[in-house]
């Protein structure tokens, strides 16, 4: 789960990691209201939004009076920014966060990530602040610092300070380093994160280190522990659809073609896709109904696949192991007699129960294109879209 | 032989007597599975499906002499059921629940090294099918009718790819020596790489096929110990090449998010090392057939 700037800052906050005094604004009014509260002369708009490279997205404005933080805040709000991490779709400005602006000295660059590689916490940090890692990687990879922390002990002092140091950091700051890194790292460590980001990390010309940006997303299996964390899920961030799904036991992440896949089990999904993709075909979506599927669960996978326009076809593939082809198919029959299916429909049945799955699917009376094996479930459905076509 | 688990292997069932221990156990037993019994703790002296509980791994493991367990205990405690199954000396153990923190694995593998290397625990899963060895034990979710016994090792990410993949060795009349679900999530408890090397030393082993899928390093090692250490032919097929970046696909480790992450340039590194690459999910037989 990700969330806001604003959020990951006061949570860091919370474990001493220095941030200047924001203030969130739903309407421009309150936005030159924070601005005011705050205090100075210069400010930045933040808008929040689920993504990272706001600022050439035209997302983070700077404004010398109130005047300006009001226009800037009604320019964003209810605006979708499209940033190059968040699809052609964008994401939704509804929230604006409004900083201080601090004049700093230098930038530098701090993460931490659970590394499946090491499978530990690995903390990454750079003397070179301001762009995205990937940039930081190709053009001054020296500059990057990795540690690996032993989970039975945890980030130590001595490795913040080998960072700190690695990066340049005078004697004035290791101290306030060191204190910044071990209260991120417990932050991570506490509440499950699976990354941190702050970047830029500044020191400012009064020789402090403040977190200029933050970034958080945390492990969705681990939320059952962490209250304070999904409270702060903003579902204006998220895809309706995969939202929807979510809340019905099904797994969906929306796609750019034009079939429409219900499949059981996360690999089979996949190889489902690809199997689309050979054919000369293209998903419209990546659904998972998961095991134990029951008629009822099949007939809202097809809702949600048939509420995208772009559907021209819809593959169900089933390989039952736990699943049931008998509750699927008759799923299929519910969804199929009780929606309005406009589209062909391929089904593909294999494993539990199949014989008894088929038998409902022909007695069934529905329009169906039945297939046997993998390959011809692929080549039907890509068949079918055409014929459409044509 | 196979690896893993024979006939003979004494399996205890973590979370046995809950909804998911009952039904797969019943299922493991009727494979012909050699369960000893359960833990369910606070209901010891009972019985389940005509078998003894246990209110801890060490008690069943001492009255039953246990070698193999599977979890089937709920996400947020999980992880300590795997725990115990290190501390109660358990040499294998596959834990089918999905859902698990991981932060909490990365605790499991920490301990798991705490014991010596011809002392420790291979783990398979968490978020996995489990393990069979066709013709002989089920330590799993597996459907045991879709797979015949014979000269192939499968080790994969996803369940139901992996029947798949048995199915259309069946039809053709390819058996297979014993499937290995390694999971979906991101920190798992055993890797390809753990695997091919028990399958390399197994004598009814002759062709090992790794289904992997987006995410994370391990087909790419998996590739480099085939090409240096192994005699046996290995073939891979690797999910999701239509899947976008940074999106995760059903298993939480199913999602690109570095270099060398995506499934094309996963099979570009498989084809790189010598290793056969499966190019459509429908050709699992086909290929491993011409091996053969």
């Amino acid at each position: 789960m990700d969330i806001h700037e604003y959020q990951a800052k006061a949570l860091l906050s919370d474990f001493g990691v220095p941030i200047a005094t924001g203030g969130l604004a739903y309407s421009p009014e309150q936005a030159a209201y924070r601005a005011k509260e705050i205090g100075g002369e210069k400010w930045v708009v933040k808008a929040q939004i689920h993504s990272g490279a706001r600022g050439k997205a035209g997302g983070i404005r700077m404004c010398d009076d109130e005047n300006a933080v009001w226009e800037a805040a009604d320019d964003m709000l209810g605006r979708r920014l499209v940033t190059n991490q968040t699809g052609p779709g964008g994401k939704g400005v509804y929230r604006l966060y409004i900083e201080p602006v601090v004049p700093f000295e230098r930038e530098l660059y701090l993460s931490m990530v659970l590394d499946r590689q090491t499978e530990r916490i690995v903390l990454v940090m750079s003397g070179s602040g301001g762009m995205e890692i990937e940039e930081l990687v190709e053009t001054d990879p020296g500059a990057i610092h990795r540690i690996r922390i032993e989970p039975a002990v945890g980030l130590q002092g001595f490795q913040a300070r080998e960072a700190a140091f690695a990066c340049g950091l005078g004697a004035g700051l290791i101290a306030q380093a060191e204190t910044l890194l071990l209260g991120a790292y417990r932050a991570f460590r506490t509440m499950d994160a699976t990354l941190l980001e702050i970047n830029p990390l500044v020191v400012t010309e009064e020789g402090r280190l403040l977190a200029l940006d933050a970034k958080m997303s945390f492990d969705d299996n681990a939320l059952f522990r962490h209250q304070n964390v999904s409270e702060l899920r903003d579902k204006s961030q998220e895809d309706p659809r995969e939202m929807n799904a979510a809340d019905r036991g099904l797994n969906y992440v929306g796609l750019e073609g034009n079939i429409g896949c219900i499949i059981n089990g996360a690999g089979l999904a996949m190889a489902t896709m690809d199997m689309i993709k050979h054919a000369g075909g293209d998903p419209a979506n990546f659904l998972d109904i998961g095991g134990g599927a029951s008629p009822e669960r099949v007939a809202k996978a097809f809702k949600l696949v048939l509420s995208d326009d772009r559907v021209e076809a819809i593959l169900v593939n089933i390989f039952a192991g736990i699943n049931r082809c008998d509750w699927v198919a008759q799923g299929v029959v519910k969804a199929m007699n009780e929606l309005d299916v406009k589209v062909p429909v391929v089904v593909r049945l294999s494993g539990t129960n199949v014989e008894e799955g088929r038998r409902i699917l022909d007695e069934s009376n529905v329009d169906l294109i039945t297939a046997e094996t993998l390959a011809e479930a692929g080549e039907k459905s890509v068949a079918a879209v055409s014929w459409e076509a044509n | 032989m196979s690896i893993i688990v024979s006939e003979e292997t004494p399996v205890i069932v973590q979370g046995f007597t809950g909804r998911m221990g009952t039904f797969h156990a019943e299922e493991m037993i009727a494979y012909g599975t050699n369960v000893v019994g359960g833990i369910a703790p606070g209901k010891s002296g009972s019985d389940h499906l005509g078998l003894p509980v246990f209110d801890t791994v060490r008690d069943a493991v001492s009255d039953t002499g246990a070698e193999a367990s599977i979890v089937f205990v709920p996400p947020p405690f999980a992880a300590d059921a795997i725990m115990e199954a290190v501390d109660s000396g358990i040499s294998h153990c596959v834990c089918i629940t999905d859902g698990i923190p991981a932060q909490d694995m990365m605790k499991v593998k920490r301990y798991m090294r705490t014991k010596r290397v011809e002392k420790r625990m291979t783990l398979m899963g968490p978020n996995c099918a489990g393990v069979i060895s066709p013709g002989k034990a089920l330590l799993g979710i597996m459907p045991g009718h879709i797979y015949a016994q014979g000269p192939v090792g499968i080790i994969g990410r996803s369940g139901t790819l992996g029947y798949e993949a048995a199915s259309q060795l069946k039809a053709i009349g390819i058996g297979v020596s014993t499937s290995v679900g390694i999971g979906g999530d991101p920190i798992n408890g055993s890797s390809f790489t753990d695997h091919l090397k028990a399958f390399e030393q197994d004598p009814e082993t002759s062709l090992v096929c790794i289904i992997g899928e987006i995410g994370g390093p391990q087909e790419a090692h998996a590739a480099a110990f085939a090409r240096d250490h192994m005699h046996k032919k290995v073939v891979a097929y690797i999910a999701g090449l239509s899947a976008p970046k940074g999106r995760t696909m059903g298993h939480a480790g199913a999602i690109v998010t570095g270099a060398g992450e995506s499934a094309a340039e996963k099979i570009e590194i498989m084809r790189d090392h010598g290793v056969t690459v499966v190019e459509r999910p429908s050709d699992f037989g086909a290929v491993i057939a011409k091996l053969l």
